[in-house]
């Protein structure tokens, strides 16, 4: 396994806001993360990444334990994060938002699998036009692909990504749905916390629900698929 | 030349002196506030005392210029440490624990000094060199003012290098506006915290001797310059060093020009000057954060 959770749990204050989850995610795979609002998909990924300090259980990523670790290492070790409100540097030109995510700032040219800025202007042409604006300058959409091509630069083994779509317009979700096919594709893993059903469903190969700060379900996509009663009882409003 | 003309001119290049002392404080107040939310109420008093080092400096060597080298460089030593061993450890109780830290910090200092030092007013000697007056297009100017002037000049420059043409400047501007995300990204922040403390403590000890010789040192210090540097980093804007830049100078020029026009009114100039501008822009100049 790549990336495996095994009863982690964290708080917020006295409110505990992880309980128990155990998740796994394989090279390449992607895997979805669902449930609705306020049921603990964030914090896991938060978990994970080290920006909340799980009080038990453990990380284990590529065979090391990363528990708790500081978020700079967990990144290091190969964990990209694109948060939930994507979060570009906003008085940054996209040029350097893209350079901020080169770990040890340069970039690895002897290594072809390696990012580099012409490799994320072929997934995201929009950027070539624009490299010298400054990131707040761009709107929803574009500052949501600007985190992913950010953290794309930091070459990670495993993306997770928090809510991608939230807030876009139709057209956009679509393009983001089709560049984390593509990422997916170039052999990145990816752990997806989605509200829209359907992009989860079209990217992922397995799926997690979670229901007040715990895992509810486990299973394959077709799986889901199959289970209306499943999906009333952790998704449907 | 017109003896009123001479005049305001001699207020202007005080007023500019001031600001730029006012400014080298007020950078690294805003930087380490932009970067960790923390408002730092001792990074006057590391101010103060390094005043204090460079009139023990001078005492004990007789030169003003090793004074200006060293002193700084030992408060910046305080000043990490002060990060490293203690800020670090309050961070998980919030702001209030960090805000109660510094203000203890301060006190310590303080009466350090005063224990030490004493209270009265200790005269730091300028160098015979920068005494005196010179002569410019038919105008006198004080020497050591015009020192201090290119000398903050020049560490406002290099500081513009460091900050917007290397990448750790980019890392510093980057985690002014989020350091969870720089951290996230696989940066080395507290690394980061560390470097910008100890150089935003090594300004304001700069400072600190630089006007030394003119105001004197004395315990007061640390809460006249404290003040200023606190309505420069909330009118400049939180974080922000060009609205540092500008509000110090402006409130340079304000406070000098204010002791010769309204002399009895000069202590509150200021507070107007800070209540006016948040009246306009309530998030500072260039703030972008409340």
């Amino acid at each position: 396994m790549l990336l495996e959770v095994t009863n982690l749990n964290t708080y917020y204050g006295h409110s505990h806001a992880l309980q128990d989850m155990s998740l796994t995610v394989a090279p390449g795979e992607v895997v979805a993360l669902l449930g609705r609002n306020g049921m603990g998909k964030s914090t896991t990924l938060k978990s994970i990444m080290g920006l909340l300090k799980p009080r038990s259980g453990r990380v284990l990523f590529d065979d090391r334990e990363i528990t708790g670790l500081a978020p700079f290492k967990i990144a290091k070790a190969g964990i990209g994060y694109v948060p939930e409100e994507r979060r570009i540097f906003p008085t940054l030109s996209v040029l350097d938002n893209l350079m901020m995510g080169v770990k040890g700032g340069k970039i690895d040219k002897s290594n072809p699998e390696a990012w580099t800025i012409e490799k994320i202007f072929e997934h995201f042409p929009f950027m070539k036009e624009r490299t010298h604006q400054k990131g707040g300058h761009l709107s929803g959409g574009e500052q949501q692909m600007l985190t992913i091509g950010r953290t794309l630069m930091g070459n990670p083994k495993l993306l997770m990504v928090d809510e991608p779509t939230e807030g876009l317009s139709p057209i956009m979700v679509k393009e983001v749905r089709d560049v984390l096919r593509k990422i997916s594709q170039s052999g990145i893993a990816i752990l997806l916390v989605e509200h829209n059903l359907k992009v989860a469903m079209s990217v992922a190969t397995r799926v997690y629900l979670m229901a007040k700060a715990r895992l509810g379900f486990a299973g394959t996509v077709a799986e889901l698929a199959a289970n209306p009663e499943v999906r009333a009882k952790y998704l449907e409003v | 030349m017109d003896a009123s003309v001479a005049m305001y001119v001699a207020q202007g290049i005080h007023g500019l002196a001031y600001g730029m002392v006012l400014f080298l404080v007020a950078s690294g107040l805003t930087l380490i506030f932009g970067m960790m939310g923390v408002l730092n109420l001792a990074h006057a008093s590391f101010f103060m005392l390094s005043a204090y080092f460079g009139y023990q400096m001078v005492a004990w060597t007789g030169s003003f210029w090793a004074a200006l080298l060293v002193a700084p460089v030992i408060t910046a030593v305080f000043g990490i440490l002060l990060e490293r061993f203690l800020l670090k450890k309050v961070h998980a109780f919030g702001h209030m624990g960090e805000l109660i830290l510094t203000v203890g910090v301060s006190l310590i200092v303080l009466d350090g000094v005063k224990a030490v030092w004493g209270t009265e007013s200790l005269p730091l000697k300028m160098p015979p060199v920068l005494e005196g007056l010179v002569q410019i297009a038919g105008m006198q100017y004080p020497i050591y003012r015009l020192f201090i002037i290119a000398m903050a000049l020049v560490l406002l420059g290099i500081l513009s290098l460091v900050l917007f043409k290397t990448r750790l400047g980019m890392v510093v501007r980057a985690a002014v506006s989020d350091a969870e995300m720089v951290n996230a990204l696989g940066i080395n922040v507290p690394l980061v915290f560390m470097f910008v403390f100890g150089v935003g403590t090594w300004m304001a000890g700069v400072a600190g001797v630089a006007i030394a010789p003119i105001l004197t040192v004395f315990p007061g210090l640390a809460d006249q310059m404290g003040m200023d540097a606190f309505i420069v980093v909330v009118v400049g804007g939180f974080g922000s060093l060009g609205g540092a830049f500008l509000v110090s100078i402006i409130g340079g020029l304000i406070s000098s020009y204010g002791v010769q026009f309204l002399s009895q009114y000069a202590a509150v100039l200021m507070f107007v000057f800070m209540a006016v501008a948040l009246a306009i822009k309530p998030k500072g100049l260039f703030g972008e954060r409340d």
